[in-house]
């Protein structure tokens, strides 16, 4: 053993040499494994933060949320004319559903409408607005940098206030406070009573409440669209994750009960939970994954044979080097181990430089995707530097280790 | 005692279709501390029987004994072994790894050996010193002169104290007065107690040695010991 180390030292100090003499062709071969390496680490790291913009994004919605509405959210089981069919949900249906529930913390309504919104001579295009009652906030874990929610007396009088999401408010009023001023929808005055902190899950597009504004429902049907429009939602939070089956379940029989539908019947109404959008995104991630390490593994397969390329080359070039080792006394084992050093130790620096460009350019994908280098990225790299040391060397090695020390000597 | 023992040895090479008998049936014993010289014209086995001596190659038939082994039988791990620790080659053409420095040339043979760092290092230079280049031992090969290269070349056959030091050729590629540079070294070094086998087409250069050993296709016509003149340089006298 203490003999093999001192061997794989010495095999260790040959292979810095020749790497050294040929610096060129090493940094040249090295490259193919330099951008392998780099490819990996850089794709398990942008990997890494798609899964965990998905997954801010889902937790901004509340992890323990229940949201009651006409359609099927996640689930393609029911065909979609059918969901078209249904009744809307109306705000009657709210009401009679949030008297009978014991279990939610709070349940709110909410509609949606796409309108322009203006401030002075500001105007911003298609604004997400969420049309709710003063009960919504309590169903979200929505900050604010300023102001506050929507107030009971302010939604059920239908005030014209308004809460702006934190890019809303920006692009709105760039220079200044927004609170307390009015702004205008659909021609109708509305002050500002909060703006939201920033959620930073753009993920979620203009579902972000960072995109979206806030008022009280009744000013929706009132200024916006009529109440049969488009139906409502019903945003239900369960007091934790353990209570969202007992609150769906309640949910369910309260929903079926106010619909009045007979035993016979289906419902006419969809319980959507995030679990089903964590399931999407889960999915859609594998595949990302997949895919992402087979096209890495071609880069890193086509390095991996480059350096078993050079290192015959090598092992040819240098058959009388061979030959002058075996005759002063190197064993077949060692040549086999200072070749297969060399592969990996190529292998090694590249892996190394690679890691070194991949951290570089993960800051720049920072830019776009928070993320960042994980420790597990680093041993993946050693360890794929390492196996394509041995992978792309053992085959010349081998080669080498076979020589006749006579035929090797001749060799010119 | 005898170092080395071979008994009928044959080798018989395979070029296509047809048979090369490049050693007929050649047998020999070498005593300790003998400086054997082998002549002979070109192509009649000389550096075949070197390579069998020197462990590098395996004979086709007969017997060989090194010290009491049996080499026939060996494994190319044991080979090895034998070749690190017993013989020291001289080749012809140097052989020297180019891009390694005199010292570590010198080192190469006790690094396979698993002698420790410091201990090799104080070997290897005493080596050089014994050969007179230790002011030369960070030179590469192609920094130093033909005869230069050599001496690094039988430092490093030395180095590992072997039973025997084979040298083929080992003037070949030399001019005269290098050549007989080396001859002395080699002179000294046999003095010193050495075991010595060397090939060589010249008259004047097998004279240095105590026995000669004439092959001729691949089998042995002479094998007579040297009479030593008194005035050794004039060589045409003995031709
Ligand atoms: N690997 C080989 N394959 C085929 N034939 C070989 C091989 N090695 C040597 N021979 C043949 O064996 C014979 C002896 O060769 P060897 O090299 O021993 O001669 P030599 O006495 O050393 O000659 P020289 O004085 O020219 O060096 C020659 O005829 C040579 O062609
Ligand atoms: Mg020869």
């Amino acid at each position: 053993m203490k003999n093999y180390l001192f061997e794989l030292k010495e095999g260790l100090l040959i292979s810095l040499r020749a790497i050294r003499a040929n610096k060129i062709r090493s940094v040249l071969t090295t490259l193919g494994i330099v951008i392998g390496v780099t490819s990996v680490v850089l794709m398990s790291t942008a990997i890494k933060g798609i899964d965990n913009v998905f997954q801010k994004g889902v937790s901004s919605l509340g992890s323990d949320n229940l949201y009651i509405d006409k359609w099927e959210w996640f689930n393609n089981d029911i065909p979609w004319w059918e969901l078209r069919n249904r009744r809307n949900l109306t705000l009657e249906d709210y009401r009679r559903y949030s008297e009978s529930a014991k279990l939610p913390i709070a349940a709110a309504p909410t509609v949606w409408s796409i309108q322009k919104i203006k401030h002075k001579n500001t105007t911003l295009e298609a604004i997400f607005i969420t049309g709710t009652t003063n009960d919504y906030i309590r169903t979200t874990n929505l900050t604010f940098d300023e102001g506050r929610f929507f107030n009971e007396i302010e939604s059920r009088g239908g005030r014209n206030v308004v809460v702006l999401g934190n890019t809303v408010a920006k692009n709105l009023f760039p220079h200044r406070h927004a609170l307390s001023e009015d702004i205008k929808i659909k021609g109708q005055k509305f002050k500002v009573v909060g703006v939201l902190s920033e959620q930073g899950s753009w993920v979620m597009g203009s579902f972000n409440p960072d995109n979206q504004v806030f008022i009280p429902i009744q000013n929706v049907f009132k200024y916006l669209q009529s109440q049969s429009f488009r139906s409502i939602t019903i945003n239900v939070r369960a007091p934790n994750t353990q209570m969202i089956e007992p609150v769906k379940e309640e949910a369910i029989g309260i929903m079926r009960r106010v619909r009045g539908l007979k035993y016979s019947e289906a419902n006419d109404f969809s319980i959507n939970q995030q679990e089903g959008l964590l399931n999407n995104i889960n999915q859609t991630i594998g595949v990302i994954q997949i895919a992402g390490l087979f096209i890495t593994s071609l880069a890193l397969f086509v390095g991996a044979i480059g350096i078993m390329n050079i290192m015959f080359v090598s092992v040819k070039e240098r058959t009388k080097e061979i030959g002058i080792r075996k005759a002063i006394g190197a064993k077949k084992r060692t040549i086999l181990s200072q070749f297969i050093t060399e592969a990996v130790i190529i292998c090694l620096l590249g892996g190394l430089v690679g890691f070194l460009l991949a951290l570089i350019l993960s800051m720049i994908v920072n830019q776009f995707l928070p993320t960042s280098v994980q420790v597990d990225a680093v041993i993946l790299a050693v360890i794929i530097s390492l196996i394509t040391g041995v992978v792309s060397g053992f085959a010349p090695a081998y080669t080498a280790s076979k020589l006749d020390p006579v035929e090797a000597l001749r060799y010119e | 005692m005898n170092i080395i023992t071979i008994e009928h040895v044959a080798k018989v090479y395979e070029v296509g279709a047809e048979e090369v008998h490049a050693l007929r049936d050649v047998s020999l014993k070498i005593d300790k501390n003998e400086y054997v010289a082998i002549m002979g014209p070109s192509g009649s086995g000389k550096s075949t029987l070197m390579n069998i001596l020197g462990c590098l190659d395996t004979p086709t038939r007969g017997l060989y004994n090194f010290k009491g082994h049996n080499v026939s039988e060996m494994n190319d791990n044991e080979l090895a072994k034998i070749r690190n620790k017993e013989i020291g080659f001289v080749f012809q053409t140097f052989n020297l790894l180019p891009r390694s420095d005199a010292l570590h040339n010198v080192e190469l043979p006790l690094i396979y050996a698993g002698v420790p760092a410091s201990e090799r290092k104080e070997r290897a230079i005493l080596a050089l010193e014994n050969v007179g280049l230790a002011d030369r031992m960070h030179h590469k090969p192609n920094e130093l002169s033909g005869g230069q290269r050599q001496r690094v070349a039988v430092a490093r056959a030395l180095v590992t104290r072997p039973s025997i030091i084979l040298a083929d050729e080992p003037t070949g590629n030399l001019d005269t007065k290098t050549g007989e540079d080396i001859m002395s070294l080699f002179n000294d070094i046999y003095q010193q107690g050495n075991t010595i086998i060397l090939v060589t087409h010249e008259e004047y250069i097998a004279e240095h040695a105590e026995r000669i050993i004439r092959i001729r296709d691949g089998l042995i016509e002479r094998d007579e010991n040297v009479i030593k003149r008194v005035i050794p340089k004039k060589k045409e006298e003995v031709a």
